[in-house]
């Protein structure tokens, strides 16, 4: 195991931050921690990069344990927190070659590692990492974390806050990596995300809802989800709502999607309700589940 | 029936020294539309949407917001909208009441008014429990409904949210789109940016903003057929990589 979590526990005050969780990450893995802000997954990464003790529970990193080997375990991992944690008021080059000064490495002996994301922000590399740009500031924070080619690597919530394209090449980026042998802990409130990873634990208020490929979660879906339009999106919500059979109504892009309670659900009963409800243009079809609406799902329950 | 402009937007340019943050934007928002506004970082969707809340001087080219000049009538065009972002809406360190009265109070609202929402507000979202509560003490996703029920205490004409749902879990964020439906129903005309695509489909119309430029403006429907895509996600790819 390259991250092994036994029942970590840790509550601040009467909050449970975190609630009895146990996750095995494999060498290697892509794994997501998919959960919206004040899941726990902060908390989480903190006592994996042993910045925070839990109340309960064992685990360990790289074959470290937490508490025992703390600082073995800092040597072994880079960590990318969620709010931009490095120097401001040093530049680009400064900030990269402090890191790894502190680990006893150079920019130049681990330079393959980070020359992908490295090479975009290089021509700024004068620049104070204060003035740069939001996307500029995650490439360095990501090339400082991998500057002494650490064997897991956490990742914070990279991704919040930054536009889809954005979005798309940092993932690519993590692909690649991984490709280089690094086992990968990421958060994100982004449910899409989710399918880029190899498995997902989805969380919320400290809780471990599901672990399991993005697939598979997605095929345990309990019910049949049906995309449901009309002319007017927010009559049609009420109308749904109203409805003495409905199990969930969710917007979801274009339609809503909506399950019932019943086994034998006929979508043309449905259809005869809301024509009689005044709806126009009625689509009602037949869809697939996506990990956002499991999520839904578990998190309703 | 002619259907009533709320904003509308000509040529409007704001340049920083060489830089062209945003490069001749024209476009009109309806009365009661859900318009999205959407781009990458650095786009200038931030620029244009000072501009439109009189926070930001134009260098160039004319808008016109709920009735008033961008110019000249800033003041008014405060008076007639609201405004939220995810970075700022309520003070952590103030209670669910206070917040309310403190926003009543900056947008003129009497004493009887203010009690009047804020019971109302307080019934509508369920918060009896938490109505003394500091706002810095609840999720995430509560703070945001009540800072957009906030928004539209003194019934603005136009609610701006500047990546109103960033970080809520999706159940919250569904709740919230249902109070966005209900305000564009009750006529209040929607200016909302968002990094979820999902949510680009909610709107009515939606623009998208390419280095300054404008590169798109239509129904999500239209946008997907024009771009022979089966998402606005990947519409947003295209335009924005191309």
């Amino acid at each position: 195991m390259s991250i092994h979590i036994d029942h970590i526990s840790k509550s601040y005050g009467k909050v449970n931050a975190l609630d009895d969780i146990s996750i095995q990450v494999d060498p290697g893995e892509l794994f997501g921690l998919i959960g919206p802000d004040g899941a726990g997954k902060t908390t989480l990464f903190r006592i994996l990069t042993t910045l925070l003790l839990p109340d309960h529970g064992s685990a360990s990193v790289a074959g470290y344990d937490i508490i025992a080997d703390f600082k073995a375990i800092r040597k072994q991992v880079g960590y990318m927190p969620g709010r931009f944690s490095l120097y401001q008021d040093l530049t680009v080059e400064e900030n990269l070659r402090f890191f790894a000064t502190i680990f006893g490495t150079t920019i130049a002996e681990n330079y393959d590692l980070i020359r992908d994301i490295y090479v975009q922000i290089e021509p700024f590399k004068n620049r104070r990492a204060g003035k740069l740009s939001g996307g500029m500031k995650q490439k360095l924070a990501l090339s400082c974390a991998l500057i002494h080619k650490p064997k897991v690597l956490f990742l914070d919530e990279p991704t919040t806050g930054v536009d889809p394209v954005s979005r798309k090449e940092f993932w690519e980026m993590l692909k690649r990596l991984q490709a280089k042998g690094i086992t990968i802990l990421v958060s994100t409130p982004y449910m899409d995300e989710a399918a880029l990873c190899d498995r997902i634990a989805l969380i919320q208020d400290g809780r471990i809802l599901e672990i399991d490929t993005p697939k598979a979660i997605v095929e345990h879906y309990p019910k049949p989800i049906f995309d449901v339009g009309a002319h007017n999106t927010y009559l049609l919500i009420e109308k749904l709502n109203a409805y003495v059979h409905k199990h969930s109504v969710f917007p979801f892009g274009e339609y809503i999607h909506y399950t019932d309670q019943r086994d034998g659900f006929d979508p043309l009963e449905l259809r005869a309700y809301l024509k009689n409800e005044g709806l126009q243009n009625i689509h009602i079809e037949r869809t697939k589940a996506t990990i956002e609406d499991t999520f839904m799902e578990l998190a309703k329950q | 029936m002619k259907e009533e402009t709320v904003i509308k937007v000509e040529g409007l340019t704001k340049v920083f020294g060489d830089f062209t943050a945003v490069n001749k934007i024209s476009f009109h928002v309806r009365k009661g539309e859900i318009f999205g506004f959407l781009g990458a970082n650095g786009a200038g969707k931030t620029t244009a949407m000072k501009m439109l809340i009189g926070i930001s001087s134009p260098s160039s080219g004319s808008a016109n917001v709920a009735g008033f000049d961008v110019y000249t009538q800033t003041e008014d065009i405060k008076k007639s909208i609201g405004y939220m972002s995810q970075k700022f809406a309520l003070y952590d360190d103030l209670t669910v009441k206070e917040n309310i009265r403190f926003f009543g109070g900056i947008y003129g609202l009497s004493k009887n008014r203010i009690s009047q929402k804020s019971n109302l507000l307080i019934e509508e979202l369920g918060l009896e429990k938490v109505a003394h509560s500091l706002v810095g003490s609840l999720p995430l996703g509560w703070k945001q409904k009540i800072a957009f029920s906030v928004s539209l205490l003194h019934d603005p004409k136009i609610v701006f949210l500047d990546e109103p749902t960033g970080g809520v879990d999706p159940i919250t964020r569904r709740q919230f789109w249902e109070m966005i439906y209900k305000a564009a129903n009750n006529g209040t005309t929607i200016f909302v940016t968002t990094h979820y695509m999902d949510e680009a489909e909610y709107c009515d119309r939606v623009s998208i903003m390419v280095d300054g430029n404008i590169e798109a403006l239509d129904t999500p429907k239209n946008l997907k057929t024009h771009f022979g895509s089966d998402s606005m996600n990947d519409v947003f790819l295209k335009l924005a990589r191309s």
